[in-house]
């Protein structure tokens, strides 16, 4: 194995920076992993070969002739193909936009291009990011590295895979209900949800607009802030984001953690929980008293109808959202003989089944005389929700939780039943109503040597905190140092 | 209409405001474009876009709703509107809901010689939709064009109450609004261009009924008089489905200009359901005190007030005043006359409105020119009058060069010279030509004296003649009387 793909971003921008290492050899070195590897894999939707090299080049002869360089100069990075970079392919991993090229670049993209870093590839995900095992993919199923029989969950399953298959040591990913942590979780990497209006979402496929974020996915703590670092801050294109400085998440990361309160919410530590989830996150609570933190019990009494009153919202947002894509400007287009026929052909036959559900049902939830009772109801339980974390971060600084159920599941276990495959998200999901920033990072491995994630969530706008908390964990671990055997 | 039944009527007028880009992105709102020229993702409805909200036209919608009393709401909020239609790229329109920017005004209208206050149910602000092309030139086609230049320009919907009873009251609403809205520059109201456009909700109730009858809304007509011709046959129709016995259905109905008649599009049965909610994309508009009195201090003089001053302080008749203000450029014209005039002659107000009233106006409207494009510019009518004012000239002569200055655009001055039209006021070379014409009328002079008062026309006319009518009027009236008594 080539050393080069063992190494963390950060160590890979000092050595390209510091000429020890070239964009190019590194860009190659992945590349060449993925080509190798990713025929199991297949956590890509387009391996992006031709465009890295010319940003590699362009970065190594930067660096020659000793011109400014970016945070990310020359390190390579994957982008879950709901992201918007300009020229490429951009599918949403749907037939519906299966030829569709993008005319302009996401303001993350533009924010990732101005520090140097080089674009690998573009990663599968379920269907327009609604699911949480990439099984929805209209195109192929991406595969756990670590069992390839297992789902890597979803939906930035191939964002999470690349970066466990070290086939890129950074990943963007987007996160709705958890569509970074819980595949972080089952890739044993590290995924952060920022806080809601952190990250400009312009140029990100809309889901679900209250509740979408894009954010980092890496193998390590370290490096998914300096990734923060790079993509977060107001952004003139994004109404809903906020103006409001960006501090440098990496530099207060090593801070002693003694006398820190981290709570943990009764509700989420129930009977039937998996007992290796529950071994890791007991270890996890024994290492952070250890470093001297002060762990409490507290309450965030509505989680129970959190996943009632996601699926609302975020169904009734994402057929508003998807309603664009109806074949008469862009995307596929079923030919018919009157505009009807080719409304229902076009997205019958462009939207696969999981899309068309939750279309279904969000537009049911909008209709005249359901509102009320269905998105007006739901917009006042999520208040509660968001009152319920206030209230706790009262008590504590931090909240720890396990980032999903159990370890990853088995491809085609829960595909057949929706509400089995929602309740993966059972731990993620009200970090997004909340608004609060989350972050997964591995904690252990289960019996049969699949990753467990913990879930740490911060109050808004206090990622500084978080990562802080999360690094000291990986300081004193080293369950993302292992690797595996592809 | 028939006696025993009165009819009410609400209008619905959309006014493009107008700013130089559109409401939610940076593209032009320039009417003459190619089509498919003034487009960018965001308008055309790419995956990933965001609105990114004009402030300028929240302006121009505020100073809109002050100007007609309305209460500005400190709180809006924007709505996702949705429906299916090529013309609409995200096949929802925002616009708003419940929160609104403007609501509860009044304007008030002159009918018959009195005046009608209508009120102001609200005004809110939408994006336009696109425009889809069905033939080109005579040719039909067999599929459609669409064109997304107009996408996204701004709109402000301004809804009434149902406070207008017959087409002549729906007519001077609009009309009084359109003035209105052009005191306020802003709005073009230009309704070939689709910039002011109306739709009327429109039913009939046996006179003495308070409750409202079953109530059409009319579409497709595109000017002031089209509404009011569509109101006259719509009501008459109403009238005779009910004296036939039959009920009036709740429906949408468009006006056809050619056949002069509305025709039914849908029933409320097939109405949409809009499934209306608050656009997550753009954050609620909070308006302070400050930014509302910034705009309430900049409200130019409205039409009324403008009115009420020409009366007062130059002696206009109400309906030369109507006349003159219901035009905001015909009013700057009047004023910018006038103020040339009153440096060269006084008291010329009147006169002033004469000459625009009856001459002007309808030189112009044969020519089909408006009042900017008038070939008399203001300060060249200004002189005229004073030249007849001073007696420069007679009204007589003055009627000849004027028909010179709107052939040719010549100034007055230049026209006098160039014809040699100067009025002569010289008293020895009058009282010479008046010597003339009593030798040559001895008969006339034998009448007058014999108490004939009258009969000294016949000598002035032909005084006139022999001057070819330069002759002082005054002077040689006077100058006759003398020589006569001798």
């Amino acid at each position: 194995m080539n050393e080069i793909i063992k190494m963390t971003a950060t160590e890979l921008a000092e050595k390209i920076k510091t000429k020890q290492l070239k964009s190019a050899e590194v860009v190659q070195a992945f590349i060449q992993r993925a080509k190798e590897t990713d025929s199991k894999i297949k956590a890509y939707m387009e391996i992006t070969e031709e465009y890295a090299m010319a940003q590699a080049k362009a970065s190594d002869e930067k660096i020659a002739s000793g011109k400014e360089t970016g945070a990310l100069e020359g390190v390579p990075i994957a982008i879950k193909d709901n992201i918007l970079i300009k020229d490429l392919r951009m599918t949403a991993s749907s037939k519906i936009l299966e030829n569709y090229i993008a005319p302009y670049d996401a303001t993350v993209i533009e924010k990732l291009k101005n520090s140097g870093a080089v674009f690998v590839g573009k990663t599968n995900l379920d269907e327009f990011a609604m699911g949480s095992s990439t099984e929805n993919s209209a195109f192929f199923t991406t595969k756990n590295p670590w069992d390839t029989d297992r789902i890597p969950g979803g939906s930035s399953g191939g964002s999470a895979s690349a970066v466990g298959a070290m086939t890129a040591p950074l990943a963007l990913g987007t996160d709705t209900g958890g569509s970074i942590r819980q595949p972080a979780s089952c890739c044993g990497i590290v995924g952060v949800k920022p806080t809601y209006g952190r990250v400009s979402r312009f140029g990100a496929v809309a889901f679900a607009s209250s509740l979408d974020q894009i954010g980092p996915m890496s193998k390590t703590v370290e490096d998914s802030a300096l990734l923060l670092n790079v993509i977060a801050g107001y952004d003139k294109k994004d109404s809903t984001s906020i103006n409001k400085d960006v501090g440098d998440y990496v530099k207060n990361i090593n801070k002693d953690l003694k006398g820190l309160k981290i709570g943990l919410p009764k509700e989420y530590f129930i009977d039937g929980l998996d007992a290796d989830v529950k071994k890791s996150i007991d270890q996890a609570i024994k290492i952070y008293k250890n470093l001297g933190c002060e762990i409490v019990e507290i309450s965030l009494p509505h989680t129970d109808y959190a996943i009632a009153v996601y699926y609302i919202i975020c169904c009734s947002e994402a057929s508003a959202n998807l309603a664009r894509y109806d074949g008469v400007r862009y995307g596929f287009r079923a030919q018919c003989d009157n505009l009807l026929d080719e409304y229902k052909k076009s997205r019958g036959q462009g939207f696969g089944p999981e899309v068309k559900r939750r279309i279904m049902l969000g537009t049911y939830a909008l209709s005249a005389g359901y509102y009320d009772a269905y998105y007006g109801k739901a917009q006042k339980v999520r208040t509660l929700i968001k009152q319920d974390f206030e209230k706790a971060y009262e008590k504590v600084d931090i909240i720890m939780t396990p980032s999903a159920p159990t370890p990853a599941f088995k491809i085609g276990e829960k595909s057949a039943d929706p509400l089995q495959m929602y309740l993966s998200d059972i731990f993620t999901i009200s970090c997004n109503l909340a608004g609060v920033a989350g972050m997964s990072l591995p904690c252990g491995f289960s019996k049969d040597g699949i990753p467990v994630g913990m879930q740490l969530l911060s109050k808004h706008f206090d990622e500084e905190t978080m990562f802080n908390v999360a690094y000291k964990y990986q300081q004193a671990t080293d369950f993302h140092k292992q690797f595996p055997r592809i | 209409m028939n006696a025993k039944y009165e009819a009410v009527i609400g209008l619905e007028v959309h006014s493009q405001i107008k700013t130089d880009t559109k409401v939610f992105c940076n593209c032009s709102t320039d009417f003459h474009s190619q089509p498919n020229t003034n487009i960018c993702p965001v308008c055309t409805g790419q995956p990933g876009v965001l609105p990114v909200l004009n402030k300028k036209a929240v302006e121009l919608l505020v100073r809109t709703g002050l100007a007609l009393e309305c209460r500005i709401n400190k709180k809006s909020v924007f709505a996702r509107k949705q429906y299916f239609y090529p013309d609409l790229p995200k096949n929802y329109q925002i616009s708003q809901y419940d929160l609104r920017f403007a609501e509860h005004g009044k304007l008030n209208i002159s009918v018959d010689g009195g005046v009608k206050t209508i009120g102001i149910t609200r005004i809110h602000l939408e994006e336009d939709a696109g425009k889809l092309v069905h033939d080109i030139g005579m040719k039909k086609l067999d599929y459609s064009l669409a064109d997304y230049n107009r996408t996204g320009i701004p709109l402000m919907e301004i809804v009434s109450e149902p406070d207008m009873r017959t087409p002549q009251d729906a007519a001077a609403y609009l009309t009084a609004l359109k003035s209105l809205i052009e005191y306020l520059e802003t709005s073009d109201c230009n309704m070939e261009e689709g910039k002011f456009r109306c739709d009327a909700n429109v039913s009939i109730r046996p006179v003495g009924q308070k409750e409202f009858g079953t109530k059409a809304e009319l579409k497709n007509m595109n000017t002031i008089s089209g509404v009011e011709e569509a109101l006259v046959y719509e009501i008459q129709r109403q009238i005779e489905v009910v004296e036939n016995g039959g009920k009036i259905v709740q429906e949408t109905r468009t006006w056809d200009p050619d056949e002069k008649v509305t025709k039914s599009m849908r029933s409320k049965e097939n109405a949409h359901d809009y499934r209306y909610f608050p656009d997550p994309d753009l954050v609620p508009v909070i308006l302070d005190d400050e930014f509302i009195n910034g705009i309430k201090k900049n409200i130019p003089e409205l039409p009324e007030i403008r009115k009420q001053r020409f009366i007062a302080q130059y002696g206009l008749s109400e309906y030369d005043a109507n006349v003159i203000i219901s035009d905001k450029p015909l009013a700057d014209y009047y004023e910018s006359a006038l103020e040339t005039a009153s440096k060269q002659a006084e008291n010329s107000g009147k006169q002033i409105a004469n000459w625009i009233t009856t001459e002007l106006l309808g030189k112009l409207n044969s020519a089909k020119l408006t009042i900017k494009e008038s070939p008399v510019k203001a300060d060249n009518l200004g002189t005229l009058v004073a030249l007849i004012i001073k007696g420069t000239i007679s009204g007589k002569i003055a009627k000849m060069v004027f028909e010179d200055m709107f052939n040719d655009g010549k100034d007055p001055d230049t026209v006098i010279k160039e014809k040699g039209l100067v009025q002569i006021s010289d008293e020895g070379a009058i009282v010479a030509i008046c010597k003339e014409a009593v030798a040559e009328s001895p008969k006339i002079v034998e009448e007058y004296k014999a108490g004939k008062e009258r009969a000294i026309g016949a000598i002035v006319g032909l005084v006139m003649k022999k001057s070819k009518g330069k002759a002082n009027p005054q002077m040689v009236n006077k100058i006759l009387i003398d020589l006569l008594k001798q």
